[in-house]
């Protein structure tokens, strides 16, 4: 049958297969050079979000308690100067008095003297620390009184700095990437799934029970959001799910107006119309017919929604109704970040930075979307 | 009368659009000009341009649009004039009217404020001269109580009071040439003849040339002094309206000028089977009151009564807000409805979604609307196989795709282009799609509505002669809706004709068109057929 179809002359004219309106769009899209960007940025944010925290350096729930707040830098920490000081006041810490110290690459050498045989077990007293480790003795006096100390030191390096609690920023602000992302897309994909089928069923049905799937959505838009979050909270506790439930809740309610509306004018469409002539169910008109043609200003409305929960999120974590430590997000860390805003700022510059090169994108790419896919110039 | 000075002088245009496909010429090199006082048509089927022309030398062109080429007005080069003194010939001395009324006139304010505005701008009157302005202009395109519809808003207003209106506005500042693009397409025959009686009188009286642009060939034959043929923005043939009607050389004219339907359909016998028999159907719709106006009703059809037999083609004309769209959807029971409708000796009134849906195979409908009636988002073949899916639900995506083919192929499509969307076809390959549609299921009966009347008049001839050939090929029934009589006449053997929602006039086709009995009906034949008779018969009685 298909060789049939392919021995038929094609018209000289139509050399492309179909394209349908998607392919078209796309073809618009790809010339917004803004939009592009943007989804380069997104994707290279998606990146991040899944493999960053488990390609970067540091564990983003790892204290380094040597290394609090200190600024974002691109050398590695310790500082060489600083390694000196640090072993002596470590050696003395451990009763030994430090006589000649030195420092050859990533290996320190010290040697020590003590009024009392040295106990080999020192060494622990400079693991303990986040800047030695691996600590041994190589020579011991005969008296036992003084040892040549050999011990590693770690050098870390902290590109956007650390926290508060001395832990790494740049994993923290990744791992944070990932819930950000993780709730702006389950939060929109809940919003999505229940406000089209429920938009889409609302506006197909009409008359009564409209009038009444619409009131319920007039009640759920009275509630105040925040005082709906924090009642959540208060009954179930912190907990990540309550973000999608609390967010995806309320967000669904635009969505499912947007939907009806363009179901209702849709349902005066002749396609409409012809396919009830057919004897289409109502369920195969909604699934074929209304559904695929409002998709346009839905996946609209989905790329402005995302950064809105995205936000939503960020601003229920900054009154701390959010996700709960060690796991983060960009909303707290901007929050934690205001509070030590001036013996840190860069605490509060990387995530506000992150977060709003996001949002950037995401808008972007939503209003290329927007043109790309109901250009009025059609 | 006949002054020979040309005010209007077009010289080797040429329009470009830029697309995504490249470059588009609508309008590839084109010479005309307009005489002082002189009617000229421009003649054309769609896409081939004749628009595009105005537009370019008017500077109305879309955004991707460059023009090329000369326009002049009096001497005076248009084309890449700026635009403010551009505007000082654009609407002052050229002003345009076009096809959609509605759309052309802002909703939100009121007639009186939409004539008088620009003239108190442009032309510098005060605001109560401007007002007696307006009111003088609405008497000369014969509005009935000017006063009162000064007051008023668009959407008081009917389709050709619309384009009076928009006559109206156009003739403000004395123009010396008013281009009219498709002025009349979206009308009723009646107000047609109206409309162009106005125009015709407005000429005389106030000397204008008329630049009148239309795919329809009567209007020509009835109106201009000239016409251009124009087929892919080329200007093929030139000449007086008589040369071209009587003596037409190139071939695509000769095509245009018998492109009117033609053929008879003989009745069916009297002993065929009736399938189809509806009794006294009355269609009312509601609206509901609000918390302080009253509900009102609005019966669309009123006892309406229809037999079909089998093999047999019954149409159904009226002009627009007759009912008769309204009745041919209330037989196949897509909207509720009073009375009796029996399909082969079953009653189907009112009943609901799925207990009709076996009896929707053999009842099919097409749409006017080439493009509103296919789905944008789903391929050719699903479109067409849609059906299937729904009264066949055992055949396998194999069959149903062979089943596509052979629609399509029945329709004089290529099969090849099943996986296709439908924004790439034209309006006549459209209509062959929803044709297909309909047939794929193997219907005894299709409800026709208005399934011509987007179409090209050459595109119309195919599109009857595809209905042809299905009713003989799968002894169809057809009810055929319609308000081109040219049509319902080639293909019905039975007419109706409705007004207000009643039936004024039924019988065989030939009885309805020969021997009108109704002066409705006879109104509605001389406007279709005698358009020339009823514009002399208008300017007589005016003189």
């Amino acid at each position: 049958m298909t060789d049939l179809a392919t021995n038929v002359s094609q018209p000289p004219a139509a050399g492309a297969a179909g394209r349908s309106l998607w392919a078209t769009a796309l073809m618009r899209l790809r010339r917004n050079k803004a939009a592009m960007a943007s989804l380069v940025i997104l994707l290279v944010y998606i990146f991040a979000g899944i493999f960053g925290p488990m390609l970067a350096p540091h564990d983003y729930a790892r204290v380094y308690p040597d290394f609090v707040k200190v600024p974002a830098s691109l050398e590695p920490y310790p500082r060489m100067d600083a390694v000196l000081p640090a072993a002596e006041s470590t050696a003395r810490r451990a009763r030994l008095e430090a006589r000649n110290i030195e420092l050859d690459g990533n290996t320190l050498r010290l040697e020590a003297t003590s009024r009392r045989e040295i106990d080999p077990r020192v060494t622990r007293y400079f693991d303990r620390s986040d800047l030695f480790s691996n600590t041994h003795i190589v020579e011991r006096s005969a008296d036992g009184r003084s040892v040549l100390l050999e011990s590693q030191v770690e050098r870390y390096r902290f590109i956007f700095g650390t926290d508060a609690n001395g832990r790494d920023l740049f994993a923290r602000i990744l791992i944070s990437i990932r819930i950000s992302l993780m709730i702006g897309a389950l939060a929109t994909g809940v919003a999505l799934v229940i406000g089209v089928a429920y938009g889409a069923t609302a506006g197909f049905l009409g008359g009564r029970i409209d009038n009444m799937m619409m009131r319920v959505v007039d009640i759920l838009y009275a509630l105040p959001f925040t005082f709906f979050a924090i009642l959540l909270v208060v009954f179930f506790g912190r907990n990540v799910v309550l973000m999608f439930i609390a967010v995806g809740a309320v967000e669904w309610l635009d969505m499912a107006r947007i939907v009806r509306g363009q179901t209702i004018s849709l349902r005066r469409r002749e396609f409409v119309q012809a396919a009830e002539a057919l004897g289409v169910s109502a369920g195969g008109i909604l699934r074929r017919h209304i559904i695929p043609n409002t998709l346009g200003p839905v996946i609209i409305y989905m790329t402005l929604l995302i950064p809105k929960v995205i936000l939503l999120e960020s601003f229920l974590s900054f009154l701390g109704l959010g996700v709960q430590e060690p796991l983060t997000s960009l909303g707290v860390l901007i929050s934690e970040g205001a509070r030590n805003m001036r013996a840190a700022p860069y605490m509060l510059l990387y995530p506000s930075l992150a977060l709003t090169l996001l949002l950037f994108a995401l808008n972007f790419l939503g209003d290329g979307l927007r043109d790309a896919l109901d250009p009025k110039d059609r | 009368m006949k002054k020979t000075e040309t005010i209007f002088d077009i010289r080797d245009i040429r329009v470009t659009f830029d697309t995504p496909d490249g470059e588009v010429e609508a309008v590839r090199g084109v010479n005309m000009h307009v005489n002082a006082g002189e009617t000229v048509a421009v003649v054309g089927e769609s896409g081939s341009g004749k628009s595009q022309i105005m537009m370019a030398a008017m500077g109305l062109l879309a955004a991707n649009g460059r023009a090329e080429g000369s326009a002049t007005y009096r001497g005076q080069e248009l084309i890449g004039l700026p635009r403010d003194r551009l505007n000082r010939i654009r609407g002052a001395r050229i002003t345009m009217i076009f096809q959609e009324p509605m759309t052309s006139l802002d909703p939100l304010y009121t007639i009186g404020r939409q004539i008088s505005e620009p003239l108190m701008v442009h032309g510098g009157l005060s605001a109560s001269a401007a007002r007696a302005r307006a009111l003088q202009l609405l008497e000369l395109v014969h509005i009935p109580e000017p006063e009162r519809r000064l007051k008023s808003y668009p959407h008081e207003l009917s389709g050709g009071q619309r384009q009076r209106v928009m006559i109206a506005m156009a003739l403000a500042n004395n123009p010396d040439l008013l281009i009219a693009d498709e002025p009349t397409t979206a009308l009723d025959v009646t107000i047609q003849a109206e409309i162009l009686g106005l125009l015709a009188e407005l000429q005389r009286k106030l000397g204008m040339a008329i630049l009148f642009i239309t795919h329809d060939l009567a209007i020509v034959e009835a109106f201009a002094d000239r016409v251009y043929v124009m087929q892919h923005g080329r200007v093929v043939e030139e000449g007086t309206t008589r040369e071209i009607f009587t003596r037409p050389t190139k071939d695509y004219t000769r095509m245009l000028l018998a492109a009117e339907p033609e053929g008879r359909k003989p009745p069916v016998p009297e002993s065929a089977p009736i399938l189809l028999d509806a009794n006294r159907v009355s269609v009312t719709f509601q609206a509901k009151g609000g918390l302080f106006s009253p509900g009102f009703e609005l019966k669309a059809v009123r006892e309406v009564t229809l037999s079909l037999r089998a093999g047999q083609t019954v149409g159904i004309v009226g002009e627009s807000g007759s009912g008769k769209s309204t009745f041919g959807r209330a037989l196949l029971q897509l909207l509720p409805c009073e009375g009796r409708v029996v399909y082969q000796g079953t009653p189907i009134h009112g009943l609901g979604r799925a207990a009709m849906r076996p009896y929707r195979r053999n009842l099919q409908m097409v749409f006017q609307d080439p493009y509103g009636s296919l789905s944008p988002r789903m391929t050719v073949g699903e479109i067409i196989t849609e059906g299937l899916l729904v009264h066949e639900p055992q055949l396998s995506a194999r069959e149903r795709a062979q089943a596509a083919t052979e629609a399509l192929k029945e329709v004089g499509l290529d099969p090849a282009m099943r996986n296709r969307f439908p924004h790439e076809f034209s309006g006549g390959q459209r209509q062959r799609i929803a044709i297909a549609r309909a047939v794929v299921l193997k219907p005894t009966v299709i409800v026709l509505d208005e399934p011509t009347s987007a179409l090209d008049r050459s595109v119309q001839k195919q599109i009857i002669a595809l209905l042809r050939r299905i009713q003989d090929a799968y002894d169809l029934s057809f009810i055929f809706i319609s308000h081109d009589l040219a049509v319902v006449r080639a293909l019905a053997d039975y007419t109706i004709v409705m007004k207000a929602g009643q039936v004024v006039e039924e019988g065989a086709t030939d009885e309805v068109f020969e021997r009108p009995k109704s002066a409705y009906t006879r109104n509605l034949m001389e406007a279709a057929f005698n358009l020339k008779q009823v514009l002399s018969r208008q300017a007589e009685a005016r003189a």
